[in-house]
């Protein structure tokens, strides 16, 4: 589906080092346009690295990049004049009111007077801030300042849009907002760069996700691709009868039954054809079930056992 | 009709105008980088004029000597604390996060720095207008016609720029906003250490040694020199040399701290 489109990001063997410790150690991304891209992994695996260097903020020590069809190496202005970035770290003055802050992005943007004024205005409506226009950021409330911050990066128009973990520390309300927000963008075009903590943002939010850990990615894909790269799926077979239960224990190796609550769990990684061959089975064997549920491992399994416990590294490698 | 060139400037005045308002929005600042010379002028006039004016030796010596003594000595002191405010000014900045987003944007990459230095120049012009406002209104009497007047403001003018640079290079150095106004604290205590308040000649050896080479005496003593006629000698001639030496350094080391990969 997104196979078609141009690239909006192309970065190869892309590497940094601080003195001893390797940050980036070689990672290749692409990213179809109008598509999210969602980088995970947890603190200190490299992802703001990769939006600093992605973002013209600091130098790789090695690889290549192309954004929106500008080189990093050679255009780095070109790359500027199309991207927005929002980090982790509020990015408004906090001495200017919200409205000056847009103003000033928009003069910065070279806007003439009264396109700057209209796009501040639209701006202001759109993301709710009116009331609070007149008003310095450092009374508003985390949620308006990120809010914001998001504003501020629009002002320019950008192709393509860098988000370091733009909801850290926010409310569930105003992250729905944000997601809102980016779903917005990405239907009007716009290519998202998304970098999080929370493997829910990036299941709601991303086309592709790639798990970056110590420097490198070690799986990439659809949220649904990676919660099956891992084992733990299984089937749940649902019982009434605890002779039934018995009858189907004995039907399928290395099935693992739960007597107390009458269910027999069959590990499955949930495709259609492994799905399919259960149900002949039941259906040959004739045995009654009365429901049947498939368990994929959640983000948070793959998240686990890709990056954080050492003793199922071996599943990676 | 867009070239780099009319990009940059149009740039460095959005930062200006940035700068100019984060000013008045934040006025304790500015109120008080412009009130300490001017206390320093009115205590040093009023409550060690009388003895340091006979201390100066001259025919009369007395407090309205001591306040022509004074004055060219306050100038530089307006100088340096209100570049001061230059360094916490750029220090702020660079802990605030918005620098790392004018550095992914497409916009000339000097413009925040200048609207910083334009900026503080500015300020410290105003600053010296008052300063040199209330010294005339207690008894300041130059001798100095227009050209001296124009001299001595131009070289201040330049002293101030080169300054101006040095402390964005201390902002930009500074570990956080709290220290950003440990370096240029010692600016503000040079012309102490140097020819300001009180002839290089009454101090020990040392001292003196240090009083007469640093580079606001010099200064000082060209300044002097042009409004009050006392003898300038090669003092014009070091004091453009230092006021040269330190801009051109300042400008490289604040460009190359700058260009350096962003704290966070």
């Amino acid at each position: 589906m997104t196979l078609d489109r141009p690239t909006a990001i192309a970065a190869t063997g892309l590497r940094k080092s601080y003195g001893e410790l390797t940050v980036l150690d070689g990672i290749d991304i692409t990213v179809p346009e109008a598509t999210v891209f969602s980088l995970l992994g947890p603190n200190g695996a490299g992802k703001t690295t990769t939006v600093q260097i992605l973002s013209t903020l600091i130098q790789g020590d090695g690889g290549s990049v192309r954004v929106a069809g500008h080189d990093l190496g050679t255009d780095a202005d070109g790359v500027r004049g199309a991207i927005g970035v929002t980090g982790q770290f509020s990015a408004v003055d906090n001495l200017l009111t919200g409205e000056e802050n847009l103003l000033l992005m928009a003069d910065l943007h070279h806007l003439d007077r009264r396109e700057g004024r209209l796009r501040t205005a639209e701006l202001l409506e759109r993301f709710d801030l009116v009331d609070a226009a007149k008003k310095p950021p450092s009374l508003y409330s985390g949620g308006m300042r990120r809010k914001l911050d998001l504003a501020m990066t629009l002002v320019g128009d950008p192709k393509v849009i860098f988000l370091d973990e733009p909801t850290t520390g926010l409310d569930p309300r105003t992250r729905r907002t944000m997601w809102a927000a980016i779903r917005e963008l990405v239907a009007g075009g716009v290519t998202i760069f998304l970098t999080t903590q929370y493997l829910e943002e990036a299941d709601e939010l991303a086309d592709r996700i790639a798990l970056l850990d110590h420097g490198k990615l070690v799986a990439e894909g659809t949220s649904d691709e990676l919660k099956r790269l891992i084992p733990g799926g299984h089937l749940r077979l649902q019982f009434t009868d605890p002779a039934e239960l018995d009858h189907a224990a004995r039907a399928f190796a290395g099935s693992t039954r739960d007597d107390a609550a009458l269910a027999l769990q069959i590990p499955s990684d949930g495709d259609v054809h492994s799905l399919r061959a259960v149900l002949d089975h039941l259906d040959v064997a004739s045995i009654e079930v009365a429901s049947l549920t498939v368990h994929t491992p959640d983000l948070d399994d793959v998240f686990l056992a890709l990056t954080g416990r050492p003793a199922e590294k071996e599943i990676v490698r | 009709m867009s070239t780099p060139l009319t990009l940059a400037a149009r740039d460095s005045r959005t930062m200006l105008r940035r700068n100019m308002r984060r000013w008045v929005r934040y006025p304790a600042m500015t109120v008080q980088l412009i009130g300490i010379p001017v206390i320093f002028l009115l205590m040093f006039a009023y409550v060690f004029g009388e003895t340091l004016g006979a201390g100066l030796g001259g025919p009369a010596g007395d407090r309205d000597d001591y306040i022509n003594y004074l004055v060219p000595g306050i100038i530089l002191m307006t100088v340096s604390a209100s570049v001061q405010g230059t360094a916490i000014s750029v220090a702020m900045d660079m802990y605030e996060g918005i620098i790392a987003r004018f550095r992914t944007m497409a916009i000339s990459r000097g413009a925040v720095l200048t609207g910083h230095v334009i900026g503080s120049f500015l300020q410290t012009l105003a600053g010296l207008a008052i300063v040199i406002g209330v010294s005339l209104l207690i008894g300041f009497r130059t001798n100095g016609n227009v050209a001296e007047w124009a001299a001595a403001i131009g070289l201040i003018c330049l002293f101030s720029i080169a300054l101006t640079w040095l402390a964005v290079a201390f902002g930009l150095k500074a570990k956080s906003v709290e220290t950003a106004s440990n370096l240029p604290t010692l600016l503000v205590l040079l012309p102490f250490l140097g020819s300001g308040f009180v002839p290089t000649d009454s101090m020990p050896a040392g001292l003196r040694w240090f009083a007469e080479y640093q580079p606001f005496s010099p200064v000082i003593e060209t300044v002097r020199g042009l409004l009050l006629g006392t003898a300038i000698g090669n003092d014009a001639v070091i004091a453009l040399a230092w006021t040269a030496a330190i801009g051109i350094v300042s400008y490289f080391w604040a460009l190359k701290l700058f260009r350096r990969p962003p704290v966070r």
